[in-house]
């Protein structure tokens, strides 16, 4: 049974054409034959999924179900779910049991939706190739000797190998775009504080946002408008009404002005450009009208988040030390061996890594140079954007500077770093952004990435969907794989 | 080298990391590579620019100061390695 | 070895205290988890304290307006319309995200001043660098084990304001006097309880020494967590005369923390907490700017009370107490409130009358009953009536100390005791010297003697009077009328 949608879904819920339990049970068997080899999820929870189906079922069948009723999710494992393991794909919280649900969680618990598994990560969403999990590499559905892309790379391949329709995940520089451009599905972050951070487990706390996977904007549009919401537990949270992002969707883009950054578009290898050239001139064909923007100051992007991103994790990571909760060495000698010991065994070398560069940007006497100038240039880089936004509605962009790559094709990290040099202006703006699959280059998914202004979540889906009402990139699945 | 093994070794005692030696070489060369990446940002002038800590430079909410919390004393000390009924245990803390 | 000759140098004491209070708040700083002292370990701890993944602070706004209250208290110049907090990184069980928020780079309040009376009686301002908000770390307890400390997190999260002073006090005595100082405003304020044993109020103390004239500070050692007033002044003391010491014999200080070991008196260098003291300090990216205005802190003004400073000029200038009757009831707050409500009353009484009644039979009473003068075991409007039935020669003196004892049994006022009992005073001339006439005819020797100039008998005759009376004579003409005879 294929289903094209949320919608399609939920009708066939609602009519009774199918079950929850059934749904369920297709997505489960799925999961089961493909999910080991993708290596893409870390905990199933049946248990979870065992209420839910039955409450979803309950509410189905008293006319008092909404759209996302019994309709399965898998969350990324950076988000807490209550009673459940949450290990952020680290050996340091492998058997951790999280006390309480995230804030998104919750609301999309709240809206019927049933938590099938958790997706595996790079360990606390540090990378850009989901090769950073202690729980092994994820697979590209496309190619499985190729990286699916990270920090999300788990949520990613879940959705594009049809384990799961919708997937949570996270984006700090680009781990929800990037993987969703790698692996041909749909991803969006929303801007900073419309999602609760609360339960998310923290890596950058100025520049992490919780977001969706799933195959098309549409359906993007109807999960983010039930899991964003002014949470009071957040002091980050933005203070704005809960909103239907999905609310403007069909509106024509006519008219619409799409930003094009030419210093991007002229650093991108051919095929790549070419593929990203054809879809924004599919904008064009929709009546959207092109214009050149720039953005001077985003060509240091990647360096001041490289400052400002492991500053605040070396210190978000500092309370994994083995006393309360977590990893905890064997027969610590004495204090700091505890410490030491269970955090340098804990953590993988990506996390150390950047808990190390971290720890150096705000060593004595290098706080003014590192992290208060980074955050001087995050600060231009945001008005750039605000500039570019005087003329334009939305900004077209690539995503990523590749398609899939292989495995430990990169293993010099400055290089994986610059894999986000696209994605990471827009994280430090704290601007709406999404990834909407354009077609193939050599076989491999490549993204188009559409940026929008403060709070413009309903414009950028907006123009995704009319894309994808004229094209059907959206709809390719890797051979092998379901939609 | 804009950062030696000597500065590597202090950042790894701040942060509770240990660097083994045969690992340690290695180590600095990729944190060296990643300053060098870093440095780009001295590359303009910022001296009149305000910092953005936060995206949305909002302000601080406020809280009434009301007593929501339950204890969770036991749901706590289970999900330590070293607990007894009442306390965390570490290793003794010498003052 | 060590027969050095009494040094030629002049040397002088600097130093600078940091305080920390920790205010009387319902629920912790950044979460809604019970602040109150003496629960059983771990169960005052919610997920935030504990540092579980995924939590956040929420800052508290009764904290906010207890700084302001600080600031306005002490004159601050400056009461932060945005300040910040900021992250204090470093590892140790007490501290479970491992790091301390607190505010470094904009605190809530900044220089202000308080006044002591330094060794000549004379007023010297203090200055007061600033007071921050931050958060108290957890405790660790080593009693019950051998080789393990247990770790309770309950005090983990409570609210402090942090205040740190200039290097403006020059011997242990000062030091004492603004630690005392500080200790009344933040108790009057009502924001901290002041219980140095609980551990509410503590204080650490920065202490060098120069020879007099130099104009460098000397290098500094920082004595921590001494918890009473008494061990402040001896172990600033001991620790002037350990580095003069080091320093006449040709020694260096080594700045260092230090703990003072009451049992030895003597100060000696602490384990450090951090081998390496690079803490790394940062905007916490969870909180954002705390923003008020003008009209914010100024709805804070109602809540400064009138500090014992200006009770002891209302009292002495106003109300002609002795200055040290007004200190004693200025410093004591609720003594001072029922001082206040009585006067507010009072007619015909002076005010002393009532300060002398309330410090001398009505505190011994209180002492003897274990009672608290707030209790109101005897009112206000009792009190006064008391007070106005002296002054108005109802009664006297003893008969008042006796009604005070009935009046707390009883519940009843003065006036219907005195009624009840027949307790008014005789003042009546013609009644009295009838009495004193019997008395004297029934005692003819002791008058004879009396008349010789033995003043014994004055005395006998007193009591006498006193005694038939049942102690209602009015002294004052029983003296006067026996003086006559």
């Amino acid at each position: 049974m294929e289903f094209n949608g949320i919608r399609e879904i939920a009708s066939a819920l609602h009519t009774k054409e199918i079950s929850v339990q059934e749904l369920h049970d297709i997505y489960h068997q799925r999961q089961y034959s493909k999910a080991d080899e993708l290596n893409c999820l870390i905990n199933i929870t049946p248990e979870l999924a065992k209420q839910q189906i039955q409450s979803s079922q309950a509410l189905i069948d008293s006319n008092q179900a909404n759209i996302l009723t019994g309709i399965p999710i898998v969350h990324k494992d950076l988000f807490c779910t209550k009673d459940h393991h949450t290990t952020c794909g680290s050996r340091m919280l492998e058997n951790f049991v999280s006390p309480y649900d995230a804030t998104i969680v919750d609301n999309l618990n709240k809206a019927g939706m049933v938590t099938m598994a958790k997706a595996n990560m790079d360990e606390f969403a540090m990378g850009s190739s989901n090769e950073n999990s202690y729980f092994g590499a994820v697979k590209n559905p496309w190619d499985v000797t190729r990286v699916p892309g990270g920090s999300s790379g788990g949520s990613a391949v879940v959705v594009a190998s049809g384990l799961s329709p919708i997937a949570t995940g996270s984006d700090t520089g680009g781990s929800i775009r990037q993987p969703a451009a790698l692996c041909g599905v749909t991803g969006i972050k929303p801007s900073y504080g419309r999602a609760s951070r609360y339960g998310m487990v923290a890596f950058a706390s100025s520049l992490d946002q919780a977001g969706v996977f799933a195959r098309s904007a549409e359906d993007c549009s109807i999960v983010l408008s039930k899991m964003c919401s002014y949470d009071a537990k957040d002091s980050t949270s933005a203070q704005v009404k809960q909103e239907d992002f999905s609310k403007n969707l069909n509106q024509s883009i006519k008219g619409l002005k799409v930003g094009i950054v030419s210093e991007w578009m002229d650093s991108l290898p051919e095929d790549i450009r070419n593929t990203t050239t054809q879809a924004i001139q599919k904008l064009q064909d929709l009546g959207a009208e092109l214009i050149e923007v720039e953005l001077p100051t985003a060509h240091l992007a990647v360096s001041a988040y490289y400052v400002i991103a492991p500053a605040e994790c070396s210190s978000n990571l500092s309370r994994f030390d083995g006393v309360r909760y977590g990893y905890q060495c064997e027969n610590p000698v004495d204090l700091n061996d505890l410490y030491v010991r269970s955090r340098t065994e804990g953590f993988g070398d990506e996390v150390k890594r950047r808990i190390m560069v971290g720890t150096w940007a705000l060593s004595a006497g290098f706080y003014d140079a590192y992290y208060l100038k980074a955050q001087k240039i995050r600060r231009l880089i945001a008005q750039d954007f605000s500039k570019a936004f005087e003329n334009v509605d939305v900004i077209a962009a690539p995503v990523s500077p590749e398609t899939a790559f292989e495995f430990n094709a990169k293993k010099d990290p400055v290089s994986m770093y610059q894999e986000d040099i696209y994605t990471i202006p827009s994280s430090l703006a704290g601007l709406p952004c999404m990834s909407i699959p354009i077609g193939l280059v050599n076989e491999l998914p490549v993204g188009l990435q559409l940026i929008g202004h403060n709070l413009q979540e309903s414009i950028i889906l907006n123009v995704a969907h009319q894309f994808q009402q004229i094209t059907d990139f959206h709809k390719q699945v890797a051979e092998g794989y379901y939609e | 080298m804009l950062i030696n093994r000597k500065e590597v070794e202090q950042i790894a005692v701040l942060a509770k990391l240990r660097v083994s030696e045969s690992k340690i070489d290695a180590i600095t060369s990729s944190l060296d590579s990643v300053v060098d990446m870093i440095n780009h940002i001295n590359e303009i002038e910022t001296d009149n620019v305000k910092p953005m800590a936060n995206p949305m430079d909002a302000v601080q909410r406020l809280r009434a100061d009301e007593v929501n919390e339950i204890s969770h004393k036991e749901q706590l000390l289970a999900m330590a390695s070293h607990a007894d009924d009442d306390y965390f245990l570490v290793p003794t803390v010498v003052e | 070895m060590n027969n050095k000759t009494s040094s030629q140098i002049n040397w002088e004491t600097v130093i600078g205290l940091e305080i920390h209070t920790q205010l009387k708040t319902k629920s912790k700083l950044f979460a809604a988890t019970n602040t109150a002292y003496g629960a059983s370990p771990n169960t005052q701890v919610s997920f935030l304290e504990a540092a579980i993944p995924g939590t956040l602070p929420v800052f508290n706004e009764k904290v906010l307006r207890y700084a302001i209250r600080f600031g306005l208290a002490v004159g601050a110049k400056v009461i932060a319309k945005e300040s910040t907090f900021d992250r204090k990184n470093y590892f140790y069980p007490d501290s479970p995200k491992g790091y301390q928020i607190t505010q470094l780079n904009q605190p809530i309040v900044e220089h202000g001043t308080l006044t002591i009376q330094d060794k000549n009686g004379n007023d010297k301002i203090i200055r007061i660098n600033r007071a921050h908000i931050e958060e108290d770390a957890g405790k660790s307890v080593h009693e019950n084990y051998a080789n393990y400390s247990g770790i309770d997190l309950n005090r983990c999260g409570t609210p402090l304001i942090e205040i740190v002073s200039e290097p403006d006090l020059s011997s242990a005595k000062e030091a004492v006097a603004y630690m005392k100082e500080i200790h009344t405003i933040v108790t009057h304020l009502g924001i901290c309880d002041g219980n140095l044993q609980e551990g509410s109020f503590r204080c650490d103390a920065n202490v060098s020494v120069r020879p007099k004239g130099q104009k460098e500070l000397g290098t500094r050692t920082e004595l921590k967590n001494i918890n009473s007033f008494r061990f402040v002044e001896k172990a600033i003391n001991i620790e002037i005369k350990r580095q003069i010491k080091l320093l006449e014999s040709g020694g260096k200080i080594t700045q260092e923390t230090r703990l003072y070991d009451a049992d030895k008196n003597e100060t000696r260098p602490m384990r450090s907490k951090e081998e390496a003291n690079d803490y790394r300090y940062f905007p916490d990216p969870d909180l954002l700017p705390v923003v008020i205005d003008q009209a914010y802190i100024d709805a804070q003004k109602q809540y400064i009370p009138e500090f014992p400073a200006a009770k002891i000029n209302r009292y002495t200038q106003e109300l002609k107490l002795k200055v040290d009757d007004a200190k004693i009831i200025a410093y004591d707050k609720p003594l001072s409130a029922f001082f206040d409500a009585t006067v507010k009353q009072l007619v015909k009484a002076e005010p002393k009358t009532a300060a002398n009644m309330l410090l001398g039979e009505y505190s011994a009473l209180l002492n003897s009953k274990d009672a608290l003068i707030q209790d109101q075991n005897i009112t206000d409007i009792q009190f006064t009536g008391l007070i106005e039935a002296l002054a108005e020669g109802k009664i006297s003196h003893k008969i008042a100390k006796i009604i005070l004892e009935k009046m707390w049994a009883s519940g009843s006022s003065a006036d219907d005791i005195i009624k009840q009992e027949g307790l008014a005073q005789v003042s009546d001339s013609g009644e009295l010297e009838s009495i004193i006439s019997e008395i004297i005819n029934n005692n003819q020797s002791q008058f004879i003697a009396y008349k010789e100039g033995d003043m014994k008998m004055f005395n006998f005759f007193v009591g006498q009077v006193m005694k038939q009376t049942k102690g209602r004579a009015n002294p004052a003409q029983v003296k006067s009328i026996l003086e006559k005879s």
